[in-house]
């Protein structure tokens, strides 16, 4: 690993001062993701500006809303009574994320900074049309998400939190690498009074996308026989050594038809 | 140079440090704690699991700096002073649960923070799914997951509740 300086600000305005006034400087969260990339000499960054002095962490639910801070912890939102109660779908796709010491550090701000491509969280905010809160600005899921770990972010733009909309159901199926715990592809469905929607991860070659096809036969009859026969193509999937695009093709079907077997 | 100062095992602790240097680094090179294991550099294999005030994380996934006024608890920091084991290391001999070694200080120290924070008890399946951090490359993990079940009554100091079996 390289040396940097670690920064540890006590206010979001400072944190947003460090980060501006210096572009190779860079926020660490969890660190889940960051200090293994450190690790590998992928990035080089002069300054790491530790987001954990702010007090962003924290889950509320009011409106038909759920409310969770950019550095609240996987575990934390997976065994949160007002989560499982609200979006019990979302708890459990928490408390899937890695192993119990990832889901100890990670961060839901964390995951969706990084939009990994196989990562869980983008396909619940996109599914569920969240709303990403930044120390500028607020975006919808729908403009949130730019490709492979690209985001519409800016370089000293912070997630501040996320709000979810409460669905009628929801569910998320993952089929998981056995050794990471990364969605080789993960399907969630949502249900809502105006339709529904489903948001693909793990599969796509430009990171989470949502499956028009498949929201158009659910939105007719919600039930699993109505999805698992949408076919996908498999022209824009990706192909790795875990699997086949023509796999994850077959599998977008398999854990779509589960999801909305097990949002019931 | 930066400082931090940290208690480890229940003694303070004040180490000049790197803003680049790993928990695991500053446990086994600068305290000398080499209980603490590296397996990989990929944070999976969990060979290198400590305590965070309480927690279970991956010692090789935090730097030195996060633990500025934690807690830590090493696989050196279990057994009492004059020797006793922690239930979970006596468990783990008394079912065999280790063959090389290697991934179990990693492995106790996980499955202490799995065993307290079930205190309604722990499925086999629960324990399998809590294990899913630590990877061993001997055992098959059988008897790593029978010796969990038969510490968490020792450290619960009571039965099993029926409907976690
Ligand atoms: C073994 C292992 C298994 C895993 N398995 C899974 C899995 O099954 N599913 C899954 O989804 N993920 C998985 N992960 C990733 C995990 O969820 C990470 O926690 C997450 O991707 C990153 O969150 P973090 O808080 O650790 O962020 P960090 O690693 O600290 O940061 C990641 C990036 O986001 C930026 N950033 C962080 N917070 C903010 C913020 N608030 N605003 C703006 N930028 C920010 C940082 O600058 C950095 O570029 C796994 C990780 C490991 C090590
Ligand atoms: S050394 Fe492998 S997870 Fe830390
Ligand atoms: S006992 Fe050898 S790796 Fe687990």
């Amino acid at each position: 690993m390289y040396d940097f300086t670690y920064l540890k600000p006590s206010t979001l305005p400072e944190a947003v001062s460090l980060l501006s006034s210096d572009t190779e400087a860079k926020a660490l969260a969890g660190g889940m993701t960051f200090i293994p990339v450190l690790k590998q000499r992928l990035a080089r960054p002069t300054k790491l500006v530790d987001l954990a002095g702010l007090g962003l962490s924290g889950i509320s639910v009011a409106g038909g809303k759920v409310r969770i801070a950019a550095m609240t912890t996987h575990m934390t939102v997976a065994d949160s009574p007002d989560v499982q109660k609200a979006i019990p779908a979302l708890a459990k796709l928490a408390g899937g994320i890695g192993d119990k010491e990832v889901r100890h550090r990670g961060t839901i701000g964390g995951s969706l900074a990084n939009n990994d491509p196989s990562a869980c969280y983008p396909s619940a905010v996109l599914a569920l049309g969240a709303t990403i809160l930044t120390n500028k600005r607020i975006i919808a899921a729908d403009d949130y998400f730019q490709g492979m770990f690209a985001t519409a972010l800016e370089p000293d733009e912070l997630i501040t939190a996320v709000e979810f909309p409460v669905p009628e159901k929801a569910a998320y199926m993952k089929f998981p690498n056995p050794a990471s715990r990364y969605a080789i592809v993960g399907v969630f469905v949502a249900k809502f009074p105006t339709g529904a929607r489903v948001a693909v991860t793990g599969a796509g070659q430009s990171g989470v996308f949502r499956h028009a096809a498949m929201e158009e036969a659910l939105g007719k009859s919600f039930s699993p026989e109505a999805v698992g026969n949408v076919p996908t193509d498999a022209e824009n999937l990706n192909s790795d050594i875990h699997a086949s695009a023509e796999y994850r093709a077959h599998l977008i079907g398999v854990m779509a038809r589960r999801a909305v077997a097990a949002a019931g | 140079m930066p400082q931090v100062t940290l208690t480890v095992n229940g003694k303070s602790e004040t180490v000049d440090v790197e803003g680049r240097t790993l928990l695991v680094e500053l446990l086994r090179e600068k305290l000398g704690l080499t209980g603490t294991h590296v397996g990989c550099d990929t944070s999976q294999c969990g060979a290198c699991v400590v305590h965070v005030n309480g927690m279970s994380v991956k010692s090789c996934t935090m730097l030195a700096l996060q633990t500025e006024g934690a807690a830590v608890t090493t696989i050196e920091g279990l057994a009492k002073p004059d020797g006793t084991l922690h239930p979970m290391q006596e468990m783990f001999r008394e079912h065999h649960a280790l063959q090389c070694g290697f991934c179990t200080p990693g492995m106790v120290m996980s499955a202490v923070d799995l065993v307290q924070s079930h205190p309604e008890g722990l499925t086999e399946q629960q324990i399998r799914h809590g294990l899913e951090g630590n990877l061993c490359r001997c055992t098959g993990y059988h008897n790593i997951v029978k010796a969990i079940a038969a510490a968490w009554p020792l450290m619960h100091g009571k039965a099993m509740p029926e409907a976690a079996e």
